[in-house]
């Protein structure tokens, strides 16, 4: 039993069948309970009232809209490697969901800074490196969807992506460098010595796990979507052939 | 490998006019952003650092699907390929043309259009210094992705979108670099941090783009 058994496309769609509804009811728990929790149930913050609970959503998503990358950039290693079609499918399926993450974190954080900064956008680092890390998914999406032939695609996105990560990271210590800004710094690792208080962290956890589990879920159906557009565009040809 | 790099400058002197196209641009942006913005001194001197360089890194993106779409639609990209030298080599040498014909005349004429945009005295080193350093990055990031787009039919806006994102921590060290010249602040920091960033753009990305000319090839 090895993770490579998933390598083949028939294996990774019996188990992603069975797995989708499992992820995508457990992401919904998740959130259902993580979001009304958040919104319903706990306090406003002393400071900043209300609005506070847009955490729930600006976090996770935030969140995830990088780890999509980084799973994208591991996916793409393993197709450039080992030329498993999955995971070429599976990062081309990962970017548009990417995206939207990015989208909702800039959004939020509008919505969140108009109230508290007094401005919607601030050319601040984290602000500015996720409106290129935006750029970044925008510029692989359409790369992905220029060129024709999909192995060229695949292999051309998965290069694209590797030099990406680089720059990606490159950017995000020059715009540190240029702006310092009006955004927090980390509130939520384990060793910080001032973090967001417990009646606030439990429910954004149940959020992150939830967004988590909703970006697994939706990474899966849009991997099968991938795989049986592929198994379809083959039998077109077959019987274009015949 | 000079043989590839004198056909490029012979090809982008003689032909196609790739060769001017890039300057005066450059060009046009000095004089079109005081005609936007107002003629007031102040203002120019401190937008003249960033305008220069979002110029020159216009100028730059401009003439990039210059680098191999006609060499591979008249099939000397596949002659190239089967050449003995190395793929890495050749995509070095076109980086390297690119910017002789685009980087180096952009850095030679700053200081003219620094005196249109009235940029102040102390500033005139920088802005040289960080344009020799910054525009070999900008070329061969450039390549890469002129590289990865060869194949795609009107790949222009493609390529755009693709390049400019990964042109942002070379704008950003660069346009700083000249600001704080400007303003009589130390600027060695990101000076150096660019000028890292183009010794590992050049040493690196060469393989990054031959591995696409090879995909694209195939």
């Amino acid at each position: 039993m090895s993770i490579w058994e998933y390598a083949n496309p028939k294996k990774f769609m019996q188990t992603s069948a069975w797995a989708l509804p499992w992820v995508s009811g457990a992401a919904a728990v998740c959130l259902v309970t993580g979001l009304v929790w958040g919104f319903f149930f706990t306090p406003d913050d002393f400071r900043q009232g209300s609005t506070v609970k847009i955490i729930y959503l600006h976090v996770p998503a935030a969140m995830m809209a990088i780890n999509a990358w980084v799973m994208m950039l591991v996916t793409s290693l393993i197709w450039i490697v080992r030329r498993h079609h999955v995971s070429a499918l599976a990062a081309k399926a990962a970017a548009p969901v990417g995206l939207t993450f990015t989208l909702i974190a800039l959004v939020t954080g509008a919505l969140w800074g108009q109230p508290m900064w007094g401005t919607w956008w601030a050319w601040d680092p984290r602000l500015t490196s996720f409106l290129i890390l935006g750029l970044f998914y925008l510029g692989y999406i359409a790369l992905w969807a220029a060129v024709d032939n999909p192995d060229t695609a695949a292999d051309l996105t998965g290069v694209l992506c590797i030099v990406g990560s680089v720059f990606a990271v490159l950017s995000r210590y020059a715009v540190n460098f240029w702006n310092q800004g009006l955004h927090q710094g980390a509130s939520l690792s384990m060793d910080a010595e001032e973090n967001v208080a417990d009646v606030f962290w439990v429910p954004l956890v149940v959020c992150i796990v939830g967004f988590i589990l909703l970006f697994v879920a939706l990474v899966l159906a849009r991997t099968r979507t991938e795989i049986r557009a592929r198994r379809l565009a083959a039998l077109v040809a077959r019987e274009r052939m015949a | 490998m000079i043989a590839v790099l004198t056909r490029d400058l012979r090809l982008a002197i003689r032909a196609g006019g790739g060769f001017g196209l890039g300057l005066a641009f450059f060009l046009l942006v000095a004089v079109l952003v005081p005609l936007g913005v107002g003629p007031e001194p102040a203002t120019l001197a401190r937008i003249a650092p960033g305008i220069l360089w979002v110029g020159a890194l216009l100028a730059c993106l401009l003439t990039l699907d210059r680098i191999f779409a006609l060499d591979f639609e008249d099939g000397s990209l596949d002659l190239l390929a089967t050449a003995p030298i190395p793929m890495e080599g050749t995509v070095a040498m076109k980086a390297l043309a690119h910017w002789l014909v685009t980087g180096l005349p952009l850095t030679l004429v700053s200081p003219v259009l620094a005196l249109l945009m009235n940029l102040p005295a102390q500033g005139y080193p920088w802005l040289l210094a960080s344009l020799l350093l910054g525009t070999p990055a900008l070329s061969m990031i450039g390549t890469f992705g002129a590289a990865l787009t060869v194949g795609v039919k009107r790949g222009g806006l493609l390529l755009s979108l693709i390049v400019l994102p990964l042109y942002v921590p070379t704008l950003i060290f660069g346009a700083e670099a000249v600001k704080r010249g400007a303003q009589g602040m130390e600027a060695t920091v990101p000076l150096l941090l660019m000028a890292g960033i183009t010794f590992g753009a050049g040493a690196l990305l060469p393989f990054a783009a031959a591995a696409a000319i090879r995909v694209n090839l195939r």
